[in-house]
């Protein structure tokens, strides 16, 4: 279980995150929407203790991730799998590099290192991609290998930050089907960070809205849906104010 | 006016903390050798063999120039089998060192800095840390080591190159015999000048690399970010090779 405790992050004074509290429940989705720069990746990245809160905390499975030492936090992030939102591959290694370089940390034999990314990148249709230079995919390719490089550490969370942003309504569709046939088949819990409506709906078992740095609501597809919450009405909707 | 002075001391305080916390963390990386055994061997050949070419080019001209320089200055009040003292002396003490770590400052201070700058702003080095990998053991380390460890070979060998091209300009055009020139080279070498001209270029090549690092890996604001950080790395990394010279001489001369 992933809990926001009463987050708070600021950047130059300007707070970010003032309160954001949240609960992510075993085996479920969480899909956090919001306006661009509400600060739903500065949430994620608390997760992993990429960044470290000014106030508040996240809990996972009740370890505390910013009290945690060096040793606790490599062992935590073995745990989680990111997917980032230009999938941040890594430009001079090949795509079947990319996905065992997690494996290569945890010391696993070079067999079982070959098996689990191949497995991975049979799980995001891309089989024959693996020696392929990321210079030579396109951004929706790129973003599979991302997950694949996520799954393939067999993760127990997977955090999701702007999966379908900058992609065509097809391919977004097929990343959706992707996250949603990953929780199926590995039964993980999974964070989705998006602004995508259509994307939120498809994935996400709940859905919170982040709104001035805190949770404005927080519910099921269909009652976000059917939300008469001004601002909430406002995103889904895809309204000017 | 006291009040920005007073800022701009703090924000260097501040920058001195977070350096000194930079370096405790490499240090603390050291034990991992399983991470930067890997990618040493690959920065040993991109900071050193790969920076030959320049490094030799720059020695053979300036061998050819001081033997030039020395027989202008000596022709006719000293004799001129000391232009092999004048080539070995400033090649190993001075010339070798410091217009090889000048050059490399620009070619491995830059390539570094953005390098890792661009992994900044592309997420990559938080990429590395959600995969577990300490960035200072997978990326710092190796760099820095690398640098320590080739920067000198590659200076031996343009002092080597320099000493070489002095001596076949003194054959050449100064009409001086390999026995006079030998002579020269023989006569006030100490082989202090040896190491003294090796340990310094270890200390220009860790400098070259802690400092295009350490401005890589604080890049933010996108390519502009990137150019930032280069340009500064460079201009650093040359001023601080320009007093570590310095020092050394004080201290070790």
């Amino acid at each position: 279980m992933i809990q926001f405790r009463d987050l708070r992050k600021a950047f130059n004074g300007r707070p970010v995150l003032d309160g954001f509290t949240l609960d992510v429940k075993d085996g479920e989705t969480m899909v956090i929407i919001g306006f661009s720069g509400s600060g739903k990746s500065v949430a994620l990245k608390h997760v992993v203790g990429l960044l470290h809160p000014d106030g508040g905390d996240v809990i996972v499975d009740g370890r505390a991730v910013s009290q945690l030492d060096r040793a606790g936090l490599t062992a935590l992030r073995g745990e989680i799998g990111y997917v980032f939102q230009f999938a941040a591959l890594f430009d001079s290694l090949t795509v079947e590099e990319n996905v065992g370089l997690g494996l290569v940390r945890r010391r696993l034999p070079e067999r079982e290192i070959a098996s689990r990314v191949h497995d991975a990148l049979r799980l995001v249709d891309l089989p024959d991609s693996g020696p392929r230079y990321p210079a030579e995919l396109s951004g929706g390719m790129r973003k599979r290998v991302g997950i694949a490089r996520a799954i393939a550490l067999r993760p127990r969370y997977i955090l999701y930050d702007e999966p379908t942003t900058g992609l065509d309504p097809v391919t977004s569709a097929v990343m959706d089907q992707l996250m949603v046939r990953t929780r199926e088949q590995l039964g993980v819990t999974g964070i989705v960070v998006t602004h995508d409506m259509r994307s939120a709906y498809t994935v996400g078992d709940r859905i919170a809205m982040l709104y001035e740095g805190r949770v404005r609501q927080v519910g099921g597809v269909r009652e976000i849906q059917a939300s008469a919450d001004p601002i909430v009405r406002q995103f889904i909707e895809g309204r000017p104010a | 006016m006291i009040d920005r002075i007073g800022r701009y001391a703090v924000d260097r305080v501040r920058a001195a903390g977070r350096f000194g916390h930079f370096l405790a963390d490499l240090v603390r990386a050291v034990p991992d050798v399983a991470t930067w055994r890997g990618p040493l061997v690959v920065q040993m050949r991109k900071i050193g063999v790969d920076s030959l070419p320049v490094a030799l080019f720059i020695a053979a001209f300036t061998g050819v120039v001081l033997a030039l320089q020395a027989s202008y200055t000596f022709t006719g009040t000293v004799p001129l089998y000391v232009v092999g003292t004048v080539v070995a002396k400033t090649m190993m003490l001075e010339l070798g060192p410091v217009l090889t770590g000048l050059a490399l400052s620009g070619r491995v201070g830059a390539s570094v800095a953005a390098e890792l700058g661009t992994m900044r702003v592309t997420e990559q080095v938080d990429a590395l840390e959600t995969l577990a990998y300490d960035p200072q053991a997978y990326l710092v380390l190796p760099r820095v080591l690398a640098g320590t460890v080739m920067v000198p070979l590659v200076v031996a060998l343009g002092i080597a190159v320099g000493i070489l091209t002095g001596w076949l300009t003194s054959l050449s055009l100064l009409h001086l015999s390999t026995p006079e020139f030998v002579k020269g080279l023989k006569l006030l070498y100490r082989f202090k000048d040896t190491w003294f001209g090796l340990a310094k270029s270890a200390s220009f090549g860790m400098t070259i690399t802690l400092i295009g690092c350490r401005l890589g890996l604080d890049t933010w604001g996108g390519a502009e970010g990137v150019g930032r950080s280069t340009t500064r790395a460079v201009v650093f990394s040359a001023m601080l090779i320009l007093a570590l010279d310095a020092f050394w001489a004080v201290v070790l001369l």
